[in-house]
């Protein structure tokens, strides 16, 4: 079953075509690794599943709820706001630059949507957030604010908000290059750990060893397009196309 | 005979303090409130509200604040014959004058919080209240607390323009003294209670600054 499918994609920002109609699938459970020299979209597919950016052509479906209802003429007409505001808790957003509130606790950042969102009590609520804690290591620092944290431990606290509202896929947006080098490994273990549960997500990463690890499906992207998909074994260890070859080249050696 | 006169002196523009104290509490409880509405109306993507509120600011803020108490109070009697209580119009007038300042120092602030703050707010499924109260306003309000306290100082030092439409205030009360006992000492009693006021109005915001120091944006 899709949960993700992205159809025909195109965006530009000004004069600059970021996304010239990307198409793609992401299946419940798997995880999809996007790759890509810089520039060349990858972080603008995960902003447009996310709603974050409006598209200029194609549709994007989320767990059958489509983003675009209909093209008049080439103007998208946009889905009604419950539409897209049940897309929008199907999906979930971990930024490169974690983005957590700063006046919140470690705990408030994960419980504030689970109250105000999802509306759950407060036993529930508890529960959840102290599940969450456990499987990111977190506990000891439930009560520390953002600022106190390390750079992996506040990439952890942006997965854990994300994955307490339970969404049925996460986007990861290059989750580990705003990280000191010694601190990238804890992070990927979590991301490894979520793969490994079945997690459908899609992560956009320059990690290549760690795609080689986690990615069910890669895809490789350069201006715009999508130039090769497939397994991770078919794109990172025999690429068949010379960008993606000349790409992986400079990440190897 | 001495001491009479000055215990007299503290306790005449004592009753003064309590109008310019009225002034600059009501001020506050409805400038700010309002300032923050005019601050958002002002990031409006309708071009004519923002047009409006920028029409708006830049009359409060290209006019003195003496022309704008004696044009509240007197235009509604030269326009249409109405004349209205002193105290309103000086509630009106400092109000709308306030809002304009404490509107430019919220802005300030909201244009601050970044993209991310709004963009995590939104991935998480808060709506755009939500977003604003929950995770926008107290990081504003952290951010802002320094500016609003000059804005604040100043407030109480300005009640002293009330008595421009014959309010008795603190100063205007000062100044009768004076000229009535022909003594300079009224006047050094009302900069006494000024800076008493002053002082005291610092201690809270530092005390506010301190409580929201223990977080770093």
């Amino acid at each position: 079953m899709n949960i993700v499918e992205v159809k025909n994609l195109k965006k530009s920002f000004g004069k600059n075509n970021v996304l010239k109609d990307v198409s793609f699938t992401v299946k419940k459970g798997e995880t999809l690794v996007i790759l890509g020299p810089s520039g060349s979209g990858k972080s603008t597919i995960l902003r447009c599943i996310n709603n974050l950016e409006k598209i200029d052509s194609g549709n994007i479906i989320i767990n059958n709820n489509e983003m675009i209802k209909e093209n008049k003429n080439g103007k998208l007409v946009y889905n009604n706001k419950k539409v897209l505001n049940n897309m929008n808790l199907d999906t979930g957003m971990v930024f490169q630059e974690f983005n957590l509130f700063p006046h919140f606790t470690v705990k408030e950042n994960i419980s504030k949507a689970l109250k105000y969102v999802l509306k759950k009590n407060k036993n529930e609520i508890e529960n959840i957030v102290n599940d969450i804690l456990k499987k990111m290591d977190l506990n000891e620092k439930a009560n520390s604010y953002p600022c106190e944290l390390s750079g992996g431990q506040k990439q952890r606290v942006g997965i854990a908000r994300c994955l307490a509202l339970n969404p049925k896929v996460i986007c990861m947006d290059e989750p580990t290059s705003s990280l000191d080098p010694e601190l990238v490994g804890e992070v990927l273990n979590v991301i490894k750990k979520l793969a490994e549960e079945k997690k459908t997500m899609i992560i956009v990463t320059h990690e290549i060893k760690f795609a080689r690890e986690v990615a069910d499906r890669v895809i490789f992207m350069a201006d715009g397009k999508i130039i090769e998909e497939g397994t991770a074994l078919e794109v990172i260890q025999n690429p068949k196309q010379p960008r993606t070859k000349q790409f992986l080249k400079r990440y190897i050696n | 005979m001495e001491i009479e006169k000055i215990f007299n002196t503290v306790k005449i523009l004592f009753t003064g303090l309590g109008t310019s104290i009225e002034i600059f509490i009501i001020t506050l409880i409805l400038s700010i409130p309002l300032g923050i509405f005019v601050a958002v109306l002002k990031n409006s993507k309708n071009k004519i509200i923002s047009l409006i509120i920028k029409l708006y600011i830049l009359i409060i803020r290209g006019t003195p604040m003496m022309l704008q108490i004696i044009f509240v109070y007197f235009a509604p009697y030269y326009l249409f014959k109405v004349s209205y209580d002193r105290f309103t119009a000086i509630i009106i007038a400092f109000v709308i004058n306030y809002a304009a300042y404490f509107s430019e120092i919220f802005r300030s602030g909201i244009n601050n919080i970044s993209k991310g703050q709004y963009e995590a707010s939104y991935t998480l499924g808060f709506n755009k209240c939500q977003t604003f109260l929950l995770i926008v306003l107290p990081q504003v309000i952290k951010k802002i607390l320094p500016a609003s306290s000059n804005e604040v100082i100043s407030l109480i030092k300005t009640t002293s323009l009330a008595q421009i439409i014959g309010i008795s205030e603190m100063f205007s009360l000062a100044q009768k003294q004076s000229s009535y006992s022909f003594s300079i000492f009224p006047l050094i009693v009302s900069a006494g209670y000024y800076l008493i006021l002053v002082f005291i109005i610092s201690l809270i915001f530092n005390k506010c600054e301190k409580k929201l120091d223990y977080y770093t944006m």
